[in-house]
């Protein structure tokens, strides 16, 4: 019983730091109409970012993954603007989606090239030993109980962010209809540059926690997960912030335990067999909303 | 105060406007009538910065307005009621109509605002935490329309108000743009329902592929045989 707690609350942590990276992809969808497949590597250079500020600069932890967060968002817009923008209002939607996987290559082989191939391995960044509970029966780990913590805190800011500021009504309104949004005086390219930021920033926060947990950081560490990430997203429904989250949360458990109770090969296979049991029942996802249009 | 001077609109290799010359006086409705296809909605898009045009002169309030993106017009006082309402539907009827204020800061007069828009229309007072998805066509086409008095423009745009709306719905639509222009603003109305249009406006201009045809007096347009074969019905 206690073992099955410890992997409950194992998945429930790796569950939320897939919840983060797929906030980021649903978010980007929901609002560019797009799949970011590079969204994995920015989570990827966010922990060779920290990694250098931490190790390499001897700069604080804390500090470091909030540097980390602020290039990622610059990352982030940047890519957008330079990579994705010229490509919006194109006549076929897989040309950005051809981009997006380009962009993660890139990146893979920027990363490749200043931290070569050999795996960086992370002083933790959450030192924190974590609680035992029944005389010590059940331990729970420091980074486990940070981990879903975090992503509490994120997904309820984000939900404050989105539902009481002018800029967050903003997000809703593009993801709905560019051209009305821009009718209201809403800069929907500015907005989609925000969606970007939010999106990278949080990569970088799930790059700190995910090295935190598996401390061993390569130029491939961001793919996995950002592919299990974007599962979550379309399994919580696409488009969906609380479908993201819990997208990701069910991910996380369904993965521990299976690891336990199956088996290790077969966790992966399992997730997506999840994926596509659900996607052939509620083709939207568990959250994801179909809206009837009047003509 | 609305100035097209020999705009032109392409989409691709295809001549959607070709030189079309217009005005709308301060206080008037104008009437944009034509068929199918005949480029209206082009026309307003154009003028809104949702399309950008590719030859001629948009001029607003005596400010070239030509290459404006569209969020910077509403706050110049030009509102839009798009083809098709476009409401967003994921919101309460409440959220469309503060979102028709998003570029003002003025919260008191914002509120003074909403007042008036559920006084014109109380269907959406009775309506407010509803999803603006659910509401019946017509219900949109007044919370499309509430949306864009939000921003107290000085001009509306309206795209085919009373479309895909029963003949009760049609009258009330139009009751409510006679109210809107008795209110002191100004009207750009693009309509098929020609008869409709000409009887509340004071001009009209007539556009056939790109083109416009005929101009005059709207209640003369009514009265022109030409009109009345093509556009009334007659
Ligand atoms: N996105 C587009 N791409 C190519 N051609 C277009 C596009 N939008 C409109 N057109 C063409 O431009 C012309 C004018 O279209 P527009 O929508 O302005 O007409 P309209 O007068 O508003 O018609 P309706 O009364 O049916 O709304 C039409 O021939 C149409 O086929
Ligand atoms: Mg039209």
């Amino acid at each position: 019983m206690l073992n099955f707690l410890t992997y409950l609350v194992n998945g429930i942590s790796l569950g939320s730091i897939y919840a983060i990276i797929a906030l980021g992809y649903t978010m980007v969808y929901g609002i560019a109409k797009m799949l970011n497949f590079a969204h994995g590597d920015v989570i990827m250079i966010g922990s060779y970012l920290i990694y250098t500020f931490m190790v390499t600069g001897g700069v604080n932890p804390l500090l470091s993954v909030l540097l980390a967060m602020v290039c990622c968002t610059v990352l982030g817009i940047v890519t957008e603007k330079v990579a994705y923008k010229p490509l919006r209002g194109a006549s076929s939607s897989l040309a950005v989606l051809i981009t997006a996987i380009g962009v993660s290559y890139l990146l893979q082989n920027l990363a490749l090239l200043i931290f070569t191939a050999n795996p960086k391995s992370f002083s933790p960044v959450i030192t924190w030993e974590g609680i035992s509970l029944f005389d010590g029966e059940l331990r729970i780990q420091g980074v486990t109980i940070v981990t879903i913590i975090t992503s509490l805190i994120v997904l309820v800011c984000l939900q404050l962010f989105i539902n009481r500021t002018r800029q967050g009504q903003a997000m809703i309104a593009v993801s709905e209809d560019k051209g009305a949004a821009a009718l209201m005086g809403i800069n929907v390219n500015n907005t989609i540059s925000l969606t970007f930021a939010i999106g990278s920033g949080l990569a970088a926060v799930a790059g700190a926690l995910l090295c935190s947990a598996y401390p061993n950081l390569t130029p491939y560490t961001g793919a996995m997960p950002g592919i299990k990430a974007f599962v979550a997203a379309v399994l919580g429904g696409i488009g969906s912030i609380p479908g993201a989250m819990i997208g990701g949360l069910t991910l996380g458990v369904i993965e521990s335990l299976s690891k336990r109770y199956i088996s290790t090969q077969l966790a992966d296979a399992i997730v997506f067999s999840i994926l596509i049991i659900v996607l052939l029942v509620r083709p939207t996802g568990l959250l994801g909303k179909k809206i009837q249009e009047k003509v | 105060m609305l100035k097209v001077e020999n705009l032109e609109v392409n989409y691709g290799m295809i001549k959607a406007i070709k030189g079309i010359s217009f005005s709308v006086e301060k206080g008037e409705v104008v009437a944009l009538i034509g068929a199918n296809g005949a480029g209206k909605t082009t026309v307003l898009h154009t003028i809104t910065g949702l399309l950008s045009a590719d030859a001629g002169r948009i001029e607003f309030d005596g400010k070239d307005i030509t290459k404006t993106p569209a969020h910077k017009i509403v706050s110049m006082g030009m509102a839009h009621v798009p083809e098709g309402r476009r409401v967003f539907a994921n919101l309460s009827v409440i959220q469309n109509l503060r979102m028709g204020a998003f570029t003002r800061k003025d919260k008191a007069e914002i509120e003074k605002n909403l007042e008036m828009v559920f006084a014109r229309f109380p269907r959406l007072k009775e309506r407010v935490n509803q999803l603006s998805g659910t509401l019946s066509g017509g219900e949109q086409q007044m919370l499309a329309m509430g949306r864009a008095l939000m921003s107290n423009p000085q001009i509306i745009l309206m795209d085919e108000p009373s479309m895909g709306l029963s003949p009760i719905l049609v009258n009330e639509i139009f009751d409510i743009i006679g109210k809107v222009k008795a209110d002191g603003t100004t009207v750009l109305l693009v309509e098929q329902n020609a008869k409709k249009a000409l009887s509340i406006s004071d001009r009209a201009y007539v556009l056939e592929t790109g083109r416009i045809v005929l101009t005059g007096q709207a209640s003369e347009l009514l009265n022109n045989e030409e009109i009345k074969k093509a556009y009334l019905g007659e």
